[in-house]
């Protein structure tokens, strides 16, 4: 059983980081828009248009 | 499910039935397709045109029609908007000519129109980036002002068959978002923490009597502490801020009890793993402030979304006014309405609103004052007459001297009277709050006996018994109880088209006992229809209102608009002239015709006016002829809204009184009354005599809901207990509403009613609920019969039933219809007041 000993304080660095990584998907704007990049992927610009323009 | 199909006798763009005899034909390169009107085929051609015809393949729903505009006078409108002095509140400036602006969209129905707009706008020379949410609907722009000016984005938006217009991002938006990733945070915080020491906690509830040995028990209660800590300082801050609120204004609000269990709970654990002692209540405290931060989530959400498109409406309108520079020069120049002095000479253009107080110098034409006195017919105004701010010019251009300015005017006036009203708005104390003050109160006594009985009996055991009582009562299903059909009942009413911008709302909305209804915009339309066509020549009845929407498709006048059919065939009309007050005369196959007064049309024609054609009071008669006869006469007036009489009978039915004020004329409110079946009728009330008729029933003990949507109506909208705005009325009316009506189907107003009684009754059952467990789970803590566990079974157990119990109102009852038959009809007339 000793081995908890390693693995509990191992559990709480590992809960501290995925809470760290949340934060920062909240802070990149991750939950901004939880409908709009799902249908985004589907429509590829299969037909560029005026492939001259220069944006 | 694409109107892709060119058989298809529906539109092929905004898929309503081609009308008979249409012809607007769109070339793709696969097929050909008909549109059902000019407007769709000016927008389908402009999306196909510019390469972007893959919308139609995407789409997941049709677009909604907007009403077509003249391309010109749209930017001429638009051009207001490259300002500087105007885009100061919007644009943010960026490195050299880089700008950014914000912009609300409408008319986004499905992931291809954002799609559409994203590459329609990239396209254009000069748009360097364009970013928009589907959720929200906003988009980000960011162009280059030497290349492009905003009024060309704008346009470009229109072209595609989209309205934009820019927002203020710093009013509100950015307030939510910071309190929408806030709570984000410490939400996701909380349910981290409470998963992570639920795992700690089980081994130690499921571990036999001596199998765990007391260094590792140790080692996972430090664990669980250290992932408490940031739950309770960072997610459940705000709990203890809102309880030293209460506790500094000396009230006992919802956080003094949550506060006071998740602080003495934790305070005992620390104890009990620093001296090894006792038992801890980790689990419970992270599990209850992550059922409380989701319940206060969600109900931000709804808030959000409800604030989201009342601003969709409010939005920035350009405060302008076009000023001589000086009165013998006749150049013009245009300034912000703030800057405008007394005895500043103006010109008003035709649809633009009166900026301000003052006398009509030079022209003649009809002003609407609908807004701010409720009558509905646009007065005649000539020189020397006064003209009020707000009003709109309708037929033809005027030149005025400024009178008054800011707060001198009418207008401020109005609006000084609703800030009064406002601020005697009767105050409804929460249900939830005050029943918790006595909660608390007595939650307070019961763990001080059991502190003091147990110190007698038993004194090693009081405090940790003490604790558990306080953990066992912790009042998270009370907590969720009123938000959680509060959210529910909020999501459901936004789905009939009603949202909720007062938190109050629904609580008083169950109990209302009396509603009053303005007429004008509320129980009407608002805007003159087309109510009869009579024909007095050998023309057709089709034929005769196939010249009059010709003749009339260029003007702004509402009865322009109300002569003018998009649908009807178009025919060659040349050298349109208008003649202010009297109306329009063109050329048809060679032949003048006209259409106005009968007057300016006999003096076409020389010949008398039929003697049994006349108008009733409130409609108005407009005559077509030619140079030999008399074609037809069209009788013009404002139309009960189709579900008006069943919306009546419906809150009869559910036992509510029902009075008519309006600021319009007796006989009309009259007729109207009766017609629908009203008793109680006033007319040519002010807004101070409707104030009054409202605070007499007020006396006699009703509870009063307000429907209405001017201007005139704000301070009785404000005065009463609940007061509903129709969503196309005045933004002052919306402003001191508690509901906005969004897409003016009265009859909701009825299903409201019916979910507010239910979301009542919900509470009641959830706050008995919470009530009952805790009476049960006191005696048993009291006796030390309480085991941790057990107090985190029992609080979830409860929480979840709650919550399960207010998601029952968001479903749809059986006992209302929900009809879908007017929406087509409430978008049209959105789209006539957007432009």
């Amino acid at each position: 059983m000793d081995i908890l000993f390693l693995l509990i304080p191992i559990s709480v660095v590992l809960v501290a980081l995925i809470g760290w990584a949340f934060i920062w998907a909240v802070k990149a704007g991750q939950f901004e828009d939880m409908e709009g990049p799902a249908h985004r992927i589907l429509m590829d610009d299969d037909t560029p248009t005026k492939p001259t323009e220069v944006k | 499910m694409n109107a892709t199909d060119p058989n298809s006798s529906n539109c092929f763009h905004c898929g309503l039935p081609l009308p008979s005899g249409a012809h607007y034909p769109l070339q793709l390169t696969d097929a050909r397709h008909e549109t059902c009107c000019h407007g769709c085929q000016a927008v389908a051609q402009m999306i196909v045109d510019s390469g972007n015809a893959d919308y139609y393949r995407h789409r997941t729903a049709f677009p909604q029609t907007v009403a077509q505009q003249n391309p010109e006078q749209l930017l001429q409108q638009l051009r207001i908007y490259d300002m500087p002095e105007i885009q100061r509140s919007f644009v943010k400036t960026g490195e050299g000519d880089v700008r950014e602006a914000a912009l609300i969209l409408e008319g986004i129905v499905c992931a291809a129109c954002i799609w559409l707009n994203e590459r329609h706008l990239l396209q254009l020379p000069g748009v360097m980036a364009v970013e928009i949410n589907y959720s929200t609907h906003r988009a980000r722009v960011q162009w280059d002002n030497r290349r492009i000016q905003l009024s060309s984005i704008l346009q470009a938006i229109g072209d595609i068959g989209y309205l934009a217009h820019p927002f203020d991002p710093q009013r509100q938006e950015q307030v939510f978002q910071r309190e929408r990733a806030q709570g984000l945070r410490r939400m996701a915080i909380a349910a981290l923490g409470m998963m992570q020491v639920m795992m700690y906690a089980v081994p130690v509830y499921v571990a036999d009597a001596g199998t765990m040995t007391w260094d590792i028990e140790a080692l996972m209660r430090w664990a669980s502490m250290m992932l408490t800590l940031p739950v309770v300082f960072y997610s459940a801050w705000p709990f203890f801020q809102g309880a030293w609120r209460d506790l500094q204004r000396r009230t006992l609000g919802m956080d003094v009890p949550v506060a006071l269990g998740v602080g003495a709970s934790f305070l005992a654990s620390l104890y009990a793993t620093f001296t090894r002692s006792g038992t801890v209540y980790f689990d419970s405290i992270t599990m209850f402030v992550f059922f409380l931060l989701v319940g206060r989530y969600l109900e931000m959400g709804v808030r959000r979304r409800s604030a989201a498109a009342v601003e969709t409406l409010g939005k920035l309108i350009p405060a302008v006014a076009t000023r001589y520079c000086d009165a013998t020069a006749q150049q013009t120049e245009i300034v912000p309405v703030a800057q405008l002095l007394v005895g500043d000479t103006l010109i008003v253009k035709p649809g633009e609103a009166i900026p301000a107080d003052g006398v009509v110098l030079s022209g003649h034409s009809e002003v609407d004052e609908s807004l701010l006195t409720g009558e509905s017919r646009p007065l005649p105004k000539g020189l020397g007459e006064r003209l009020v701010g707000g009003a709109i010019n309708v037929s033809s251009p005027l030149v005025m001297r400024v009178d008054k300015v800011g707060a001198d005017t009418l207008h401020s006036g109005i609006l000084r009277l609703l800030d009064r009203a406002q601020a005697e708005k009767p105050r409804i104390a929460l249900l939830a709050d005050r029943f918790a003050a006595w909660f608390v109160f007595a939650l307070l006594l019961i763990a001080g006996g059991v502190a003091l009985a147990w110190s007698i009996v038993d004194s090693g055991r009081a405090f940790w018994i003490t604790v558990s009582v306080l953990v066992v009562t912790c009042p998270c299903a009370l907590g969720l109880a009123t938000p959680a059909a509060l959210t529910a009942a909020t999501g459901r009413l936004s789905r009939l088209g009603l949202l909720i911008t007062r938190g109050h709302a629904l609580e008083t909305l169950a109990k209302v006992t009396h509603v009053i209804f303005d007429k004008t915009g509320t129980l009407t339309l608002g805007r003159p229809v087309l109510l009869e066509t009579m024909v007095l020549g050998n023309t057709s009845a089709a034929q005769c209102r196939s010249i009059a929407s010709a003749l009339e498709g260029m003007s702004e006048h509402p009865i322009a608009r109300a002569l003018h059919d998009a649908n009807a065939t178009q025919l060659p009309i040349q050298n349109i002239t208008s003649v202010s007050g009297q109306g329009l005369e063109g050329m048809l196959d060679g032949r003048r015709v006209r259409l106005g007064r009968p007057e300016f049309v006999a003096a076409l024609h020389g010949q008398a006016w039929p003697d049994n054609i006349f108008s009733g009071s409130n409609q108005t008669l407009v005559a077509l002829g030619d140079e030999q006869t008399w074609l037809s006469a069209f009788l013009l007036g404002d139309q009960l809204r189709p579900d008006a009489q069943q919306a009546v009978a419906r809150l009869k039915q559910l036992g509510i009184k029902i009075s008519l004020l309006s600021g319009d004329g007796v006989s009309v409110v009259q007729g109207v009354a009766e017609h629908l079946n009203i008793a109680q009728y006033a007319g040519q009330l002010l807004p101070q005599d409707k104030l009054d008729r409202l605070r007499e029933l007020q006396a006699e003990g009703e509870i009063v809901a307000m429907v209405g949507d001017g201007v005139n109506d704000a301070p009785v909208l404000a005065a009463a207990q609940v007061s509903i705005a129709m969503g196309q009325g005045a933004e002052v009316a919306q402003a001191s509403a508690d509901m906005v009506m969004m897409n003016g189907q009265l009859e909701r107003l009825a299903d409201a009613i019916l979910v507010a009684r239910q979301t009542a009754h919900v509470i009641r059952q959830n706050l008995w609920w919470a009530a009952i467990y805790n009476v049960a789970a006191i005696p048993a803590a009291a006796l030390g019969m309480i085991t941790p566990w057990m107090a985190g079974i029992g609080m979830s157990a409860s929480s979840l039933l709650v919550v399960l119990n207010a998601l029952r109102l968001s479903r749809a009852p059986h006992t209302s219809r929900v009809a879908q038959s007017a929406p087509a009809l409430s978008g049209a007339v959105l789209a006539t007041e957007v432009h």
